[in-house]
């Protein structure tokens, strides 16, 4: 009998405990949010990840204002977002950067105009504004993409780069280095898996010359998101998919499932071309210090004149939602952020490149290829890409499409893929839409 | 003495269940009942909810991808029910029948049950696509490959969970009755269908309730292994994921979407509720009926 009043008494305790235990937390996290305001950063991309959280880290000791930095794992930024912002204590800056996004997120973003951030600002080309005219966020760095390409390698293959001025020279290259690859002892592409961690390569940005092609076609740069795609430029776009996963070091029917590491393998010098993007410079340069990018040259008339796809989706915006005092916070942090030389310079290593004032000087080769091609009378690639009508299912069928393309390469399997491309984008678009 | 104690256990009772009262009402009574609203609106955060009618629910019941993923979802809980009772009732009898290493076999056949479905998604991909691979093709290029996968996945994992609760069954057979079925002479098949049977139906009462509501309800094994890989891509752009579940659907409605979505996904929501509800009390209801009493 003793026994169980023990028992019971324990228990008694030991549920008032717990109940004590959970209040306590509470308690401070929120009472010394209201006083002086934090700043909790949504971040968008992975690699960036290490950075952010040591300028977070530095902030937090010169200042005092507590900075939180949450990156979202690759591919599910949407999804985090989503039930980040449900939170009680929500993300004060996060990132809307595509015009889908800004069509979402528009009512939980705070008018930038005339603020100390947008004051920064040295172009207005990265904003992206809603239908009235608000603006909703503002590009932090801009970014290019196309392929990398280890010159080095290119030399030792007995090639030069003036070779590569179209896509005659990049697939005579190309072929013939993955021709000679066990006497080379390297390959022409990297890996070019089909898995949510690589695929956005080719859904995402590669597609992006059918889009521009089509859009120099009509004469105009899309505004918004047209409706429906012509189509006219995917056999353009099969030219250099096939290009790609034909000469690299993995086999194509061995790409839907992934495993593979790219960014590795052009590391370690096991192949020469990477499609990639400049965010990839920082991870490669140390290894591969004689690298630049080239376009996507996909044998289109005239694309001797082509140049790197140059735009963002890493734009800037302020909860509308939070307090004033977090608001307030999250806007001095950005101020600091791409005015201080020590953070600015830390931020642009990774970033590649701040349109702001006061920011440190880009390092980054790939986008001073990109400048140089402007420079040489080359058009840009704008990111039409950004205007994919409900993105995430969108790409979702075109890399069905294209594994069932890579496991048996045909007319009639490509014609599933330009339907996933193209029709797709007219279902996507009406489904949004609704 | 016993007066003394138990009555102040008595007056105190209510604060013994509070809280596991206030954990089901925090953690299933409210959020069921805040899907159920959230099913009639329209939002994009809940704290925005618009109030909009059953809109939701005529959207839901006109997707195709919906009706796709719910017979699809169907044939995988039937022929994964079957299967799965068949073989862990065999593995169970055969483990009661005092073979050697008897305790380790279960233990073996059991710690499949205690890693994570994602784990075992990734995993199980990995070992499939390691063998189809060599032929050329991996486990998201055919719905065929997607479906026995999965089957093949839900087996090992679910096995030795149903094993357990078999044996425990098989064990609880009165020694007595066995014992008169042999000396009336029952072979060893009338035994097993006439006597053991009969005795251990509310083991299979449970498995088969269990295992009817975890293939309708599977997802983390579902995203992990195809993710509704491969898609059948319509003429008109539309596509349909032929390995997509229920459980995938709804998610891939509420976060693949525009925001106009995720009421629809709310509502596909309480319809699945409704479905696996439904389904597993008429099923209970039915094996019920079959157990003896003793």
């Amino acid at each position: 009998m003793k026994m169980r009043k023990i028992v019971a008494l324990t228990l008694v305790l030991v549920m008032v405990l717990a109940l004590c235990a959970c209040g306590d937390k509470a308690t401070p996290a929120e009472g010394g949010k209201e006083e002086t305001g934090s700043v909790y950063w949504l971040n968008f991309k992975p690699e960036s990840d290490e950075v952010l959280h040591e300028i977070a880290k530095t902030y937090t000791e010169k200042t005092g204002v507590e900075v939180q930095v949450v990156t979202a794992a690759s591919g599910t930024y949407s999804t985090t977002l989503n039930a980040e912002m449900e939170k009680t204590k929500m993300p004060t800056l996060f990132v809307i950067g595509n015009q889908a996004g800004v069509k979402e997120w528009s009512d939980y973003a705070l008018d930038l105009k005339g603020t100390a951030i947008a004051d920064e600002l040295n172009t207005d080309a990265y904003n992206l504004y809603d239908e009235n005219g608000k603006l909703v966020s503002i590009g932090y760095c801009y970014e290019c993409y196309g392929i990398i390409v280890n010159r080095d390698l290119i030399e030792q293959a007995g090639h030069t780069m003036d070779e590569i001025k179209n896509f005659e020279g990049l697939k005579t290259v190309a072929e013939d280095i993955h021709a000679r690859a066990n006497d080379l002892g390297f390959d022409a592409f990297t890996s070019n898996d089909m898995d949510a961690s690589s695929s956005w390569r080719y859904t995402g940005h590669m597609i992006n010359l059918e889009y521009v092609y089509e859009e120099r076609e009509a004469g105009k740069v899309w505004t918004e998101c047209p409706a429906t795609l012509t189509g006219n430029y995917m056999d353009n776009f099969r030219n250099l998919y096939d290009l790609a996963v034909n000469n690299s070091t993995v086999e194509r029917t061995a790409l839907a499932t992934g495993g593979h590491d790219a960014e590795n393998e052009f590391k370690t010098g096991k192949a020469a071309f990477f499609v990639n993007g400049s965010w990839e410079y920082a991870a490669v340069s140390a290894d591969v210090p004689n690298s630049t990018m080239i376009p996507y040259y996909c044998g289109v008339e005239g694309e001797e004149k082509a140049g790197l796809n140059c735009g963002t989706e890493n734009c800037w915006a302020v909860n509308a939602k939070a307090s004033e005092a977090d608001q307030k916070a999250t806007i001095d942090f950005m101020v600091w952020m791409v005015t201080d030389p020590e953070a600015s310079r830390k931020l642009v290593d990774s970033f590649g490149v701040m349109p702001y004032k006061h920011a440190a000087e880009s390092t980054n080769a790939y986008l001073a290829a990109a400048n140089a091609y402007s420079d040489d009378g080359c058009y840009v690639m704008d990111w039409a890409t950004n205007y994919q009508p409900n993105v995430d299912d969108y790409r979702a069928a075109a890399v069905s499409a294209l594994n069932a393309y890579n496991a048996a390469p045909s007319d009639e399997t490509w014609a599933t893929v330009k339907t996933a491309f193209i029709e797709g984008w007219a279902t996507q678009y009406k489904k949004a839409a609704n | 003495m016993k007066k003394l104690f138990k009555n102040p256990l008595r007056r105190w009772s209510w604060l013994f269940l509070l809280p596991v009262t206030a954990a089901f009402a925090i953690g299933f009574v409210w959020p069921f009942f805040q899907g159920i609203w959230l099913s009639l609106c329209k939002f994009k955060l809940i704290r925005d909810a618009k109030f909009i009618g059953f809109g939701n629910y005529a959207s839901a019941f006109a997707d195709e991808s919906f009706r796709h993923a719910f017979w699809y979802t169907a044939l995988f809980a039937v022929v994964s029910l079957v299967l799965i009772n068949v073989l862990a009732f065999t593995v169970a009898y055969l483990l009661t029948q005092g073979i050697r290493g008897s305790n380790l076999f279960r233990t073996v056949f059991f710690m499949p049950n205690l890693i994570g479905g994602i784990v075992l998604g990734y995993i199980w991909s990995m070992i499939f696509d390691g063998i189809l691979s060599r032929f050329g093709t991996s486990i998201l290029m055919e719905t065929k490959y997607g479906f026995w996968g999965l089957i093949i996945l839900m087996l090992w994992q679910q096995i030795g969970y149903m094993m357990i609760i078999y044996i425990a069954g098989l064990q609880a057979v009165p020694e007595d009755m066995l014992e008169a079925a042999k000396i009336d002479g029952a072979n060893r098949r009338q035994t097993l269908f006439r006597v053991i049977i009969p005795n251990v139906m509310p083991s299979i009462t449970i498995c088969t309730f269990l295992s009817l509501t975890n293939g309708f309800k599977l997802f983390d094994q579902n995203l992990a292994l195809t993710a509704g890989q491969p898609f059948t891509i319509l003429a008109n752009g539309e596509t349909v994921k032929t390995t997509e579940m229920l459980a995938l659907n709804i998610y891939n409605t509420f976060y693949g979407q525009s925001s106009a979505s995720q009421g629809v996904a709310q509502a596909k929501a309480v319809i699945f509720f409704v479905l696996v509800a439904g389904l597993g009390l008429l099923q209970l209801a039915y094996t019920r009926k079959k157990e003896v009493q003793q």
